[in-house]
């Protein structure tokens, strides 16, 4: 069950730097247990356990699990009660760019730490006696922050998707869980019973729909997988050049690491904190011609996999029919056309233009003339972050809950799955469904058990 | 008014909750007196004739755990008995048995008569007396007076009760009963805010006048468990009777239909608010239009009687409209009703107004348990009854009330459900209220509250000894059954191979193979030579604890979680009104209810995760005296 606080004796943590500022990254951890926690992870001379508070030591980080090492990392012990929150401290110095401290967040959550929620390592502070009680004010407005950011984020688009989904999803669970649960409660009734092939076939449709939420809808997934992009556009509008413009413009490699595909090297792009993965980089840089010649279809292809579609236009030519049906198709994702050439004289019609894609995602460029490009990192950053510089805290803050709890649904339904395919018996299978929608509502903020038994009494036929 | 007597503790009301608090009162040694309008209506069934179902066994088995009689009655008084949800898991197991109406309550009502400390006495109660905001008496509408230290309200339906068939209207209690006329006023002048609920029951009908050719018959099981933890199957063995199953079909919607505006339900007459699931007839046949039948259980009221009770056909038509509906139905044809099927509305209380010991926050000695306090169904009822009964006595002896916690039994979920959600209509209980129902088993009820109730003072010492004799033998033998290993011998692969089990190469662990979906501890009882010999109750735990193991587990990490708001306990003296960063729908929330811990704060609804957190933060403050 999900509790609404959480207490002061688990293990939080988070990233304590702001993205985009240089190499290191810190992952900060608070609670007790934190250094046993570390030492999982940790390989160094010694066990961080057997080291004095306060003391700095060298090391490497692995994730855990297969013991791949993540990063070579400075680890910082902080013995309570001399410390911020007055509980023991771990601080993971990475040096390996914003993606490793990110991947080391991920290792350290997974071996059992909690995400920090906003203000949580000042509040664990002010609990612990830390802080002066003048500040305890401070820390009720920003506890009340998360509520109104939350609120801000159910207005944004993204976040408004994301409830509607999960809601259609809970509304799902609460249908089974209604019939498993009608037929334990009257035992004696001619309910139709769900098969256990149905069931399996439900739970496996819920969770890949959690599974594609998880990945798709989250910004925190841009920051740890970079943000997906795709350059398109006809023949010799100048893509190459504004991939060139990219990483030219003094804007580092920051990392190479080995993609989800074996044989491919991704390359990241930092765009003031925002990682940004252009698709296919290889392919217009090493063979230009070929990649130039990108056909419509390809574009598609491409488009329908990418977080931000780039669509570059030659302003000194008319709107051809294939510009038509690339646009037609961005409509309904996340666009930005760049017309090119705008030192030119401009043939192209704004105001076709404008009917497929709204006025503030169309800018005006020049890789000639190099003009433009301040503006197209500031429309990204609109799109994506509100216009603010993405931090860590700022990039999770406003679903971290959320995350959590979409993440524990995705267990529970993982572990429903189990239970149908080792055919348990039925109230295992809603004790995992159960277990799904309370973590579920703790997005919608809806509690579970009276709509369980509203559904059972709508759905079915039953009582003296 | 006269001065009657001096005693410790005043039960007004002698159904189940009242039978159950006045027993469990006396036996904690106080001089208990328990007031009833009728005593031959105490521990009566206005409704169905069974005890137990889903869920509601649960609440029977932990009655019984506890110390208190329900289960004991109904061992001695059941005619029917069943294991139901057996093809389900262990959680959901519910025992359910037929009672013989009659000897149910004269049973019942002769272990009062015969307890020490006990008095029941025939009367109704028109006022409580209080003093400086603790209760010091109750009197009679005779005008005799009972000095007493804390009273337990369980006047169940009674209160200002009016019993409905279509126009046809009487003010009475269940069963053409007198209703409680007077001690509603008296309440509402004290400041307790009253509501109306409603609920109804069915038509009873003469056997003899019923055609079984046309039913299918329902037995009980061969194997029988008895509801006592006390009893053996030996024990408490006996023929057992019949139960019937027909069907209402498209006539009887018919007949229901043309004649819906003679329903005081949807004529607008109830104004109580009826429970969705004790529905009416008619409210099924226009909520569930597109159904062709519905199903009905014909099942007796007791050996003594050719009386029956048509399950699933409660009705608050009028009287003709009920013949011609009733003798639609396939062996119903000329069944000659005995009592018409009614609807009663009744005062019972805002539920939120007590604390988790079920004594009213506002009122020093008060109590208030069952039907009074919202709740639906007997068993509900009796488990509000036991622990009122144990909280008024322990009031009296200066003692801290107990309270069950929402991990520790049904029991807990109901009294925490009722006070911090304040039901809207009557309560019942069902297994998916339960969060953590695979830890809160019927078959481990004992070993849940048996140990609570000894130091509670109910359980005899040879009982609480026989528990542990139980638990240490379970606990050798789960030991026993994880270390031992089997080879793959032939007869091993046989077994394997009879049940469809994939087989093994090398040795593995008998656990191992107890754990498998396919087996059991009992079907690998034929490999299994080193077997000691156990009662079935230890059986039963054995495969139960090793099968579900990773499960229960599970939920003991969940209830971990939980126990950690339920520990943090908040004053009773809070302003919230005072405290800064509070939603407007929390203060008033909070204010109204009270909560005793965060978690039972987390649990009202318009509190929100961050008002937790808030209260967490004034909490801090609060101990360190800013």
């Amino acid at each position: 069950m999900l509790q609404k606080a959480n207490f002061l004796d688990d293990i939080i943590a988070a990233i304590s730097t702001p993205l985009g500022s240089g190499g290191i990254g810190i992952v900060r951890m608070s609670g007790a247990g934190c250094i046993e926690l570390a030492d999982q992870l940790f390989q160094g001379r010694k066990p961080l356990t057997e080291k004095a508070t306060h003391t700095i030591s060298y090391g490497k980080i692995t994730d855990g699990k297969d013991g791949e090492v993540i990063d070579e990392v400075l680890v910082s012990v902080m013995k309570a009660p001399h410390t911020y929150t007055k509980e023991d401290i771990v601080e993971i110095n990475c040096h390996g760019g914003f993606l490793v401290t990110q991947r080391v967040l991920q290792a350290v959550l997974q071996a059992g730490a909690r995400m920090a929620e906003p203000g949580e390592f000042t509040k664990r502070g002010f609990l612990n006696g830390r802080i002066d009680l003048t500040q305890a004010e401070a820390v009720i407005d920003l506890i009340q922050s998360k509520t109104e950011l939350s609120r801000q984020a159910a207005v944004n688009q993204l976040e408004g998707r994301l409830k509607t989904a999960v809601r259609q999803m809970r509304n799902t669970l609460i249908d089974m869980i209604a019939s498993i649960e009608a037929v334990i409660d009257y035992p004696d009734y001619d309910i139709e019973e769900e098969t256990y092939s149905s069931m399996e076939a439900g739970a496996e449709k819920i969770l890949a729909e959690m599974e594609q939420l998880l990945a798709g809808a989250d910004r925190g997934k841009i920051l740890r997988e970079g943000l997906q992009t795709v350059i398109v556009g006809k023949p010799n509008v100048g893509k190459s050049s504004l991939l060139n413009w990219f990483l030219e413009e003094d804007r580092a490699i920051v990392t190479d690491i080995p993609g989800t595909t074996r044989d491919t090297v991704e390359e990241y792009i930092n765009i003031d904190g925002i990682p940004v993965k252009i698709v296919d980089t290889a392919g217009i840089r090493e063979t230009g011609d070929i990649v130039e010649k990108m056909g419509v279809e390809k574009s598609k292809a491409y488009a329908e996999q990418a977080d931000l579609i780039l669509m570059m236009l030659d302003a000194s030519r008319p709107l051809e029919e294939e510009d038509r049906e690339i646009l037609s198709f961005i409509r309904e994702k996340h666009s930005i056309v760049l017309l090119n050439k705008s030192d030119l004289e401009q043939v192209l019609s704004l105001e076709e233009l404008s009917q497929f894609v709204p006025k503030e995602q169309i800018l005006f460029v020049s890789v000639k003339e190099n003009t433009g490009f301040d503006a197209l990192i500031d429309a990204i950053k609109t799109m994506f972050f509100s216009g603010q510089t993405a931090t860590a805290e700022d990039a999770l803050l406003g679903n971290t809950r959320h995350k959590n709890a979409l993440y524990q649904a995705k267990e529970a339904m993982e572990h429903c799955l189990v239970t149908i395919r080792t055919r348990m018996p039925e109230d295992f299978i809603s004790m995992d469904l159960q277990d799904a929608s309370r973590a579920l509502g703790e997005i919608t903020g809806d509690v579970a058990d009276e709509e369980i038994i509203d559904r059972i009494f709508t759905k079915f036929c039953l009582g003296k | 008014m006269y001065e009657a007597e001096t005693i410790d503790v005043a039960v007004i009301g002698g159904g189940h909750a009242g039978c159950e608090a006045a027993l469990a009162a006396a036996r904690l040694g106080m001089k208990t007196v328990m007031f009833a309008i009728s005593l031959d209506s105490i521990a009566m069934m206005p409704c169905n004739p069974s005890i137990g179902g889903s869920s509601k066994g649960h609440l029977v088995r932990e009655i019984d755990a506890l110390g208190g009689e329900m289960g004991r009655n109904i061992d001695k008084t059941y005619i029917q008995t069943k294991m139901l949800n057996t093809g389900k898991g262990p959680a959901v197991y519910s025992l359910r048995a037929q009672a013989d109406k009659t000897r149910y309550h004269e049973e019942m009502k002769h272990t009062l008569e015969k307890t020490e400390n006990l008095k029941i006495k025939q009367a109704e109660i028109s006022e409580i007396l209080m003093e400086d905001g603790h209760v010091s008496g109750v009197v009679t509408t005779a005008g005799a007076v009972f000095r007493c230290r804390a009273a337990v309200l369980c006047m169940g339906t009674y209160m200002k009760s009016r019993c409905l068939s279509g126009d046809h209207i009487v003010e009475s209690g269940p069963n053409n009963l007198m209703p409680a006329t007077k001690l509603s006023q008296n309440l509402l002048d004290m400041g307790i805010r009253l509501f109306r609920f409603k609920t109804g029951t069915p038509a009873r009908m003469n056997r003899n006048s019923l055609d079984f050719s046309k039913m299918e018959p329902q037995y009980g099981d061969r194997d029988i468990v008895p509801f006592s933890f006390e009893n053996t199957p030996e024990g408490i063995a006996r023929e057992q009777e019949l139960c019937w199953l027909t069907y209402t079909n498209e006539k009887t919607h018919e007949v229901i239909r043309k004649n819906l505006h003679r329903s005081p339900l949807f004529g607008g007459l109830i104004e109580g608010t009826g429970p969705r699931y004790c529905p009416s007839i008619e409210d099924k046949v226009v909520r569930f239009a597109d159904k062709e039948r519905h199903q009905l259980f014909v099942e007796p009221e007791g050996e003594n009687t050719e009386e029956m009770y048509i399950q699933g056909m409660s009705s608050s038509l009028p009287e003709d409209v009920q013949i011609e509906m009733y003798r639609t139905i396939p062996g119903l044809e000329h069944c000659e009703i005995t009592r018409f099927a009614y609807a009663i509305e009744y005062d019972c209380i805002d539920a939120t107004q007590l604390k988790l010991s079920l004594e009213f926050k506002d009122f020093h000695g008060l109590f208030s348990a069952g039907q009074f306090n919202g709740s639906s169904g007997y068993e509900e009822a009796a488990a509000q009854g036991l622990m009122g009964g144990i909280n008024a006595a322990r009031y009296i002896q200066g003692k801290e009330p107990v309270v069950l916690r929402r991990s520790d039994g049904y029991i807990g979920v109901l009294i925490d459900d009722l006070i911090s959600k304040g039901s809207k209509e009557p309560y019942r209980m069902m297994t998916s209220r339960a969060e953590f129902r695979l830890l809160l088993r019927q078959d481990n009820a004992d070993q849940r509250l048996t140990p609570l109730g000894y130091e509670i003072g109910l359980i005899s010492q040879e009982r609480y000894d026989s528990l542990l004799e139980k638990e240490r033998r379970t606990a050798e033998e789960i030991q026993r059954v994880r270390e031992m290993t089997v080879a793959p011998s032939e007869e091993v692969l046989a077994l394997l191979e009879q049940y469809h089990s994939s087989l093994i190469k090398t040795g593995v662990k008998l656990a191992d193979l107890v754990k498998r979906p396919e087996l059991d501890y009992e079907k690998l009882a034929p490999i299994d030579r080193e077997r000691p010999v156990l009662p079935p109750a230890v059986r039963e735990q054995v495969n139960i604890q090793i099968k579900y193991e990773g499960y229960i587990q599970q939920q003991l990490k969940q209830v971990e979680q939980f126990q950690k708001l339920e520990n943090r306990r908040l004053p009773e003296d809070i302003d919230y009104e005072t405290i800064q960063g509070l939603r407007l729908e929390a203060r008033q929330k909070l204010n109204a209810i009270r909560p005793e811990s965060l978690g039972h704060a987390s649990r009202i609804t318009g509190v929100s995760p961050a008002d937790i957190s808030v209260l967490l933060i004034y909490m801090e403050q609060h101990k360190r005296g800013r």
